[in-house]
């Protein structure tokens, strides 16, 4: 979707600014909010796109006024409620009011260790052989879907060239809306600089994106 | 110091609701309810904490580095299937399921950034910084890269190429940066000691011998 998340771009959010000596979290609440989210991913019931699309799907005044675990935990909260794990009134009350929806899993401490060493690998057999190959002209598919995509806005409808590929690889599109997981050939393309953002361009820059092969169609 | 003592941190969480911002108080009753829920094992939120706080940082990436930099043959194995060459390390798993590692050379920079969310390769890197989160950085990299690299203070030749990886996928990116001039006869631990985390990321470059660290 065309949501707040597609950043690429966009002007006028100022300078980056580093932190010296940063520590991984700045407050007790954000590790709190990174640790029930992947417990509660890690019970099974949606992918890591159903995740992210959660997280982009706030209002974009929210998903631009929050912070990034306070997105997560937004985001968190719409899939538990989506899948009927709590409710709007348990929220508001911050105690249990009705029997617990048993999960597929519950993750226990003695598996967090192994748990995070595998992660979740998204690449799966090839079904059939690739369309494209190293080198191949390739134009960017010019679609805005309501749902999840993993496409940019600025990268949709250039042309660019395949530079890696990466094998078959679920695709989001489907995973994010309990569709399957759907799995497609994964490419990395390659936009010249011109090409993403006009004759202004940084003369030395190229930028590439990850794109599955639906997405993806072959310029003569 | 003053006096916190009234602030617990640990499990005992005996709080009144007014000593708690929104925020807090929000991530509170999730977790709560979670909990008693039995969707979350308390100790299992404290071994995932425990990892990303202690465990899985950027000198695992400063490893795989140096050695990069001091073994022809590793440094190959990086190029070639960059998941197992950093697994070698035993680095493996969430947010590094499928990485590529992509080397600066003396006519390209390259630069990692996630516009759409903030993917990052956590095993060798740990958790991103606040500023890779940012709308700043996911909205001007791929755009106005070198106006990036001078707020992080690296002098960029002008000649030099840019290249961006937008992370769009489960593919992590880890950048090789160039070893500096002066480090031959180093160690890989003296060299690992001169890669920085943003060197990885391409907003930075390493320390040089000089500088050290």
């Amino acid at each position: 979707m065309n949501g707040a998340q597609d950043m690429g771009g966009q002007m006028g959010f100022g300078p980056v600014v580093p932190e010296a000596n940063e520590p991984p979290f700045h407050a007790e609440w954000e590790k709190r909010v990174l640790a029930v989210t992947l417990a509660c991913g890690a019970m099974g019931h949606w992918s890591i796109d159903a995740s992210r699309h959660a997280r982009e799907t706030l209002h974009p005044l929210d998903y631009l006024g929050s912070g990034y675990y306070e997105i997560w935990i937004k985001g968190l909260e719409k899939l538990l409620k989506n899948e009927g794990f709590v409710s709007d009134d348990e929220l508001r009350a911050g105690r249990a009011l009705a029997a617990p929806r048993t999960p597929n899993r519950v993750l226990h401490a003695a598996e967090v260790a192994a748990a995070l060493a595998r992660g979740s690998p998204t690449e799966r057999p090839a079904t059939q052989p690739a369309r494209f190959a190293l080198g191949d002209r390739v134009r960017t598919a010019n679609e805005h879907p309501a749902g999840h995509t993993r496409v940019p806005r600025y990268a949709r409808g250039r042309i660019g060239r395949i530079e890696q590929v990466h094998g078959a690889h679920v695709f989001p599109g489907t995973s994010a809306h309990g569709m399957g997981e759907q799995p497609q050939w994964l490419y990395t393309v390659a936009f010249d600089g011109r090409e993403l953002w006009g004759h202004a361009a940084d003369p030395g820059l190229t930028v590439s994106i990850d794109a599955w092969e639906s997405t993806l169609a072959p310029v003569a | 110091m003053h006096d916190h003592h009234h602030h617990s941190h640990g499990h005992d969480h005996d709080h009144h609701g007014s000593e708690l911002s929104p925020l807090e108080a929000r991530v509170r009753a999730l977790e709560s309810i979670l909990v008693e829920k039995g969707y979350v094992e308390p100790a299992a939120l404290d071994a995932i904490i425990d990892t990303y706080e202690t465990k899985i940082g950027p000198r695992n990436g400063a490893r795989v580095v140096a050695r990069a930099w001091r073994d022809p043959a590793y440094a190959q194995r990086l190029r070639e299937d960059a998941t197992a060459a950093i697994g070698e390390f035993g680095f493996s798993g969430r947010q590094g399921e499928h990485m590529v590692a992509v080397f600066n050379d003396r006519d390209t920079h390259h630069m990692v950034v996630c516009t759409l969310c903030s993917c990052y390769p956590w095993p060798v890197l740990g958790l991103p910084p606040v500023w890779y989160k940012s709308a700043p950085y996911r909205s001007r990299v791929v755009i106005d890269p070198r106006s990036v690299l001078a707020e992080f203070g690296v002098p960029l030749p002008a000649e030099k190429n840019i290249r961006v990886w937008d992370s769009t996928a489960e593919i992590r990116y880890l950048v090789i940066p160039e070893r500096p001039a002066g480090t031959e006869g180093m160690s890989e631990a003296q060299l690992a000691e001169l890669v920085t985390r943003d060197s990885m990321i391409g907003t930075g470059l390493p320390r040089s011998p000089e500088e050290g660290t």
